[in-house]
């Protein structure tokens, strides 16, 4: 990469300077990525990085290209290594091109300066893959290439200090079980609601983010009271709660594999039928869609997104509400959403509660990311380039003049949060669940 | 080498090797491609997913959503240009369809030539400006390699030497014809070991993707 190429935002002060984990040598942190390289070019992978033809369209779904003009941001550039590699060792052609040298040895210093691509700037938001004239899905190779650069010690520091957190404590903000506990007793006391914990059976699971438990506590009576509402049979577990799974967000196989089986452990143990899955989009990929691939067998249970449950519930007559005449706006988060499917959930329940909803200009699968997902927004140093895409957002909700804005994903919420006190912005992101929770209507 | 001589290689042992490393080329990365580990996706599919709902996406995705249009449609518009005369001048000239009821038995109507010249005229001004556009756009300066240009080169040589066999350009008709004829068939050799492949990955790449959102319900 040239200086040229190089957009140094204001205030940017890490462009050039990867974080590297542990002493290993460059040999040995790129003989580990390549290991990690080739575990992952399988026929999905190959037929991807074969069928590129270097459009560039990708670019123009990309927030980081639209709000920099960088190119650099060309969402398929920021795999190339990854591509180079599998061009290299894998491919079909792979022997012609070692034997005439026409693709060189990816190096470990190439690792290192994609690693701000790789990180800083990739939420894994799955929008240039709505785009691709070739339907290449960027973001699966974005993950891809996340486990070599983790197996190389070539993750953002912040970053991989919260995946670690999550691997020795179980939660990735420090929401232990003892946290845990603490915050049920007091919502239960606060808002006189029974919040039932590690009970020996129940119908259904429900787990939480660690961003609910420490931030937003107030969703975990929320929750309660939706379940005491339509007389559910349920429980938290102490063993099993937390949602979030920073492991496969970081590109860390072993800390998503550790998240994931605690989850399912737990939901077999008390005979659950379906897990719900919080307001937290990459819990929804995680459980929802790679769980089961994890486990290596069909999961044992339905597995919900909070907002699928309220809308089946809806549907079955068993969820009353009264009526809120605002007009909403509704943020999809990517991974529940574009790469998760559940779009139309969300916004039967804000039929239900009567809402007038104005839709975004791109709005549902076409949605553009709040920024913060992907792990991003645990990167302090990347904060000023992702301020610069949150602007994006921004219009998108100041132009449907809407008077609240909801969201079904925590994560997306302290991004809104943050974006906010930032650019001293009068908007602020909503919980549908708390709305749906201030809205229960009384059971005739 | 003199126009009788080119044009009997072009015809002959040209057109043979063209075809061979074409058929082994195809076969060889397709082979080295799907025989790759492809795991079991084992997540429960969204009630009503189909594969005919993920199979749509081979044909729906050759239109940008309207969500994207202002900014790719363009050139998009150019490349379809490029394409379709391109599809018209292969496939709608009387001596080419000749040539493919020859070797695989079927035939169809040819179109008149003026037709033919035409679009080949519209395929390679489009061609020419797609090259204008990667060599002039940050963004496709960055991504592009030597298969980018080498590929351009090869696509685009049949139009020119076409055109100029057609009119009876350039000198000895024969010599032209054989030219062209040999622009042809490196065509049809290289196609297997660059991006103009994707003539034919497009739709496994578009299907691969199409299958992992139609399991999830969601939208492509």
């Amino acid at each position: 990469m040239t200086t040229s190429d190089t957009a140094v935002l204001p205030g940017d002060p890490h462009v050039g300077v990867p974080d590297k984990q542990g002493t290993a040598s460059d040999a040995e942190r790129l003989d580990r990525a390549m290991h990690s390289f080739l575990r992952d070019f399988g026929a999905n992978n190959a037929v991807y990085l074969e069928s590129c033809v270097h459009c560039g369209q990708c670019a123009e779904a990309c927030q980081y290209y639209v709000q920099t003009g960088d190119p650099k941001y060309t969402p398929i550039w920021k795999i190339e290594p990854f591509k180079q590699a599998y061009k290299r060792e894998m491919g079909p052609l792979s022997p012609i091109y070692r034997l005439l040298g026409l693709k060189k040895r990816v190096t470990a210093a190439e690792l290192a300066e994609w690693q701000e691509l790789i990180y800083d700037s990739c939420t894994m938001c799955g929008r240039c893959t709505l785009v691709c004239p070739m339907g290449i899905d960027i973001a699966s190779l974005v993950g891809s290439v996340r486990h070599g650069m983790e197996a190389a010690g070539l993750v953002p520091h912040d970053l991989k200090v919260t995946m670690d957190r999550a691997k020795t404590e179980g939660s990735p903000l420090g929401a232990t079980p003892k946290v845990l506990k603490e915050r049920l007793a007091w919502m239960a006391d606060e808002h006189q609601v029974e919040i039932p914990l590690d009970l020996d059976k129940a119908d259904i699971l429900v787990t939480i983010s660690s961003i609910e438990i420490m931030k937003y506590p107030q969703s975990i009576a929320a929750l309660a009271k939706v379940m005491r509402h339509v007389k559910a049979s349920w429980t938290f577990r102490s063993d099993g709660y937390e949602a979030t799974n920073f492991g496969m967000l970081g590109g860390d196989r072993v800390g998503q594999r550790q998240a994931t089986m605690k989850l399912i452990e737990a939901a077999i143990k008390v005979g659950a039928k379906v897990v719900i899955l919080p307001e937290c989009g990459h819990a929804y990929q995680a459980l929802r869609w790679q769980g089961a691939n994890v486990y290596g067998k069909p999961l044992p249970f339905k597995v919900l997104n909070i907002s699928e449950y309220l809308a089946e519930k809806i549907a079955e007559g068993k969820l009353h509400l009264k009526t809120d005449t605002r007009s909403v706006t509704f943020h999809d988060p990517c991974q529940v959403a574009r790469r998760g499917g559940a779009i139309a959930a969300p916004r039967e329940v804000l039929h239900a509660l009567g809402v007038d909803l104005r839709e975004m200009k791109d709005t549902g699968a076409f949605n553009w990311c709040c920024g913060g997902g992907g792990g991003v927004v645990t990167i302090k140093r990347a904060d000023p380039l992702r301020y610069r895409v949150f602007q994006i957002k921004m219009r998108q909700v100041d132009d449907t003049g809407a008077e609240l804005l909801v969201s079904t994903c925590s994560n997306c919420r302290q991004t809104f949060d943050d974006g906010q006190a930032h650019f001293h912005w009068d908007k602020a992101a909503h919980s549908l669940l708390e709305l749906v929770a201030d809205n229960l209507a009384e059971r005739s | 080498m003199g126009g009788g001589t080119l044009l009997d290689f072009a015809r002959g042992p040209g057109m043979e090797w063209a075809l061979a490393i074409l058929v082994f080329g195809i076969v060889w990365r397709l082979v080295g491609i799907f025989t790759l580990k492809r795991p079991k996706d084992l997540a429960e599919p969204r009630a009503g997913a189909s594969a005919i709902g993920a199979m749509w996406v081979i044909i729906s995705r050759t239109w940008p959503h309207k969500e994207f249009r202002e900014r790719v449609l363009h050139w998009e518009v150019v490349s379809y240009l490029f394409h379709g005369g391109y599809a018209v001048a292969i496939l709608g000239y009387a001596p080419h369809i000749l040539l493919i009821r020859a070797l695989i038995g079927i035939s169809w109507p040819g179109l008149p030539g003026g037709v033919i010249a035409f679009a080949a005229g519209i395929s390679g001004v489009a061609l020419i400006a797609l090259l204008m556009h990667r060599l002039n756009s940050p963004v496709l300066r960055k991504i592009s390699n030597f298969d980018d240009y080498f590929s351009w080169l090869v696509a685009f040589m049949p139009l020119p030497t076409g055109l100029m066999a057609y009119y009876h350009l350039g000198g000895n008709y024969e010599w032209m014809l054989g030219f062209h004829m040999l622009t042809g068939e490196i065509l049809l050799a290289w196609l297997p070991f660059g991006k103009i492949m994707h003539t034919i990955l497009f739709a496994f790449s578009r299907g691969t993707t199409g299958l992992a959102y139609s399991r999830k319900g969601a939208p492509l």
